[in-house]
């Protein structure tokens, strides 16, 4: 074998690791210390070792119900994304025969559409003087405009489930199209109406595909603090706007670093925990190729 | 002569309606892009191409666009000589920190893009690099090396090592061997990974948002001129990037394609 030689290895291997040594491993442990530090008077940072942040972040409200409440529209977006994107992901894999290929570069297209295009297109629907209210007006559904559209809870939660629909898509439809037909037909001979193939073979067998999915929305939408930015009001903050405000108007960098720390064990604990699910589904059916 | 289905009619029109909603938005975007009105309303009144005439005369935007495509340009040929080289590396050698390094550089692609746009702005300032294009351009190179390396060393395992070996045995050197055979095997993972790159740094907000100084990037103007109040020439650059983005993803389809005639 070619390249056995330990010196090339290095000279390939170096300039990698030296740039993610440098550009990624120590931004994050900076983050990491920085989290013990405090500030003085003048909101610069002194170098301490005090769990000061951390503290006030569990203890103040806003901060901990922001979490909360963080979580729990993550698992609204996450929910929603599921239960959209099961039934397009089962008729691309199952019934379409002709446009396959067509519509599943339909439903991959939008991945490759800017973000701040796709949470625009919400802004300008969803307005007080947009395109929904003033869609309603005109057919003489209401007559004044609904204020509460835009810079709602509900809109954030539009605009994200339109944005991560999509990644939640694409492992459901591969994890549909890696099921055998011959397991389907086997439930139908056997059988099994629709409903019962679909919930007791279709599903078990795509889980894992399910799983990612699901993964990818919920954090996807933990760490998004620009869709409730955009969309969502003073009222709709994200544990992410509270994070971006430490770094500028706050200027708490040690409180900021903590709740970045706290993000990413908390993104990290799920990453880890959908992983451990994947490997238990997939290994139900570990037999399949 | 099938007879209708009920439940397959349910499954269809569910399909339609997601479909449905996830184009929507967008369509309307586009069509809004030719309304001759300042507001965003129903019905149109009037069609015309203005806005696009607006953002030709916007030096703002089209600078901004300007360093957006330098920013993905640079990202991406420096990702892809690095990227490759590390997933080579990683192909042909075991070492001790191998698992963990591999979990590594999947952070910047699996963690919040937040994340690690306040962690390079906590520290690229005491490695002396300021808050500038500079840092940007690092931190676009950094989750792009990340994503060539992956998608690299995915297509590396699927190789089958005995045509290196052969080339070997047939007297090439190491240096043919990459050219000739390793190279010419994984085109189209490079191919498929610098197009990735390129739209994924024309597109990034999150890492860019902490990183930038004055000159904006697309995106960031963009949502600068949202924050500022909504302006329709957005409607137009929108339309654009939509274009854009169906150039790239049918170009890439093309090339996938190929990839699976070759197997």
């Amino acid at each position: 074998m070619f390249l056995k030689l330990k010196p090339s290895f290095y000279l390939l291997f170096l300039p990698l690791a030296l740039w993610m040594l440098l550009f990624l491993v120590l931004p994050y442990t900076r983050v990491f210390i920085q989290s013990f530090y405090t500030i003085d008077d003048f909101g610069v940072l002194q170098p301490a070792l005090s769990f000061d942040s951390y503290k006030r972040f569990f203890t103040k409200e806003l901060y901990y119900f922001t979490l909360f409440k963080t979580f729990g529209l993550s698992a609204v977006v996450t929910a929603i994304a599921l239960i959209v994107s099961i039934p397009l992901a089962y008729y691309i894999a199952f019934k379409a025969t002709k446009n396959k290929t067509l519509l599943y570069t339909l439903i991959i297209l939008p991945l490759w559409v800017s973000y701040i295009v796709r949470a625009y297109a919400w802004k300008i629907i969803l307005g007080e003087e947009g395109i929904l209210n003033s869609f309603l007006q005109f057919i003489g559904f209401i007559d004044s405009p609904i204020s509460a559209l835009l810079y709602s809870d509900l809109a954030v939660v539009i605009g994200m489930v339109h944005i991560y629909t999509p990644f939640v898509l694409m492992p459901i439809y591969t994890s549909f199209e890696q099921i055998p037909t011959s397991l389907v037909e086997a439930s139908k001979d056997l059988g099994a109406n629709r409903f019962i193939t679909f919930f007791k073979v279709v599903l078990p067998l795509s889980l894992p595909g399910i799983i990612t999915g699901g993964t990818f929305a919920f954090v996807l939408s933990l760490g998004d603090f620009l869709a409730p930015n955009l969309l969502g009001g003073s009222n709709t903050l994200f544990i992410s706007n509270i994070f971006q405000n430490m770094f500028g108007t706050s200027n708490d960098k040690p409180l900021g670093s903590a709740i970045g720390i706290v993000l990413l064990v908390v993104v990290l604990f799920v990453l880890d925990m959908s992983s451990r699910a994947e490997k238990r589904y997939s290994s139900l059916n570990s037999d399949r190729t | 002569m099938k007879k209708f289905d009920a439940l397959n009619f349910m499954t269809g029109f569910l399909a339609f309606a997601v479909m449905f909603f996830i184009y929507f938005p967008m369509l309307i975007v586009v069509i809004y892009s030719f309304n001759a009105d300042t507001v965003n309303s129903f019905p149109i009144k009037h069609f015309s191409l203005k806005w696009y005439g607006v953002l030709i005369q916007n030096k703002t935007l089209l600078t901004s666009l300007k360093i957006s495509a330098l920013i993905g340009i640079f990202g991406t040929a420096v990702a892809l000589v690095i990227g490759t080289m590390g997933a080579l590396a990683m192909h042909k050698h075991n070492f001790k920190l191998k698992r963990f390094f591999e979990r590594i550089v999947l952070l910047p692609i699996t963690l919040p893009g937040i994340l690690t746009g306040i962690a390079m702005l906590s520290f690229f300032p005491l490695l002396g690099i300021s808050i500038s294009l500079t840092a940007v351009v690092i931190g676009h190179t950094t989750f792009l090396i990340c994503l060539v390396l992956t998608q690299v060393y995915a297509r590396f395992k699927r190789l089958d090592p005995y045509l290196e070996e052969a080339a070997a045995d047939l007297g090439s050197t190491p240096w043919q061997t990459f050219w000739k055979v390793t190279l010419p095997n994984i085109k189209t993972a490079i191919i498929g990974a610098s197009l990735l790159s390129f739209t994924l740094s024309l597109d990034e907000i999150p890492v860019t948002f902490f990183l930038i100084a004055r000159d904006n990037t697309l995106p960031i103007e963009i949502y600068t001129m949202l924050r500022r109040g909504i302006t329709p020439e957005v409607n137009a650059i929108s339309t654009i990037i939509f274009i854009i983005s169906l150039i790239a993803l049918i170009l890439s389809v093309k090339f996938g394609e190929r990839e699976t005639k070759i197997i």
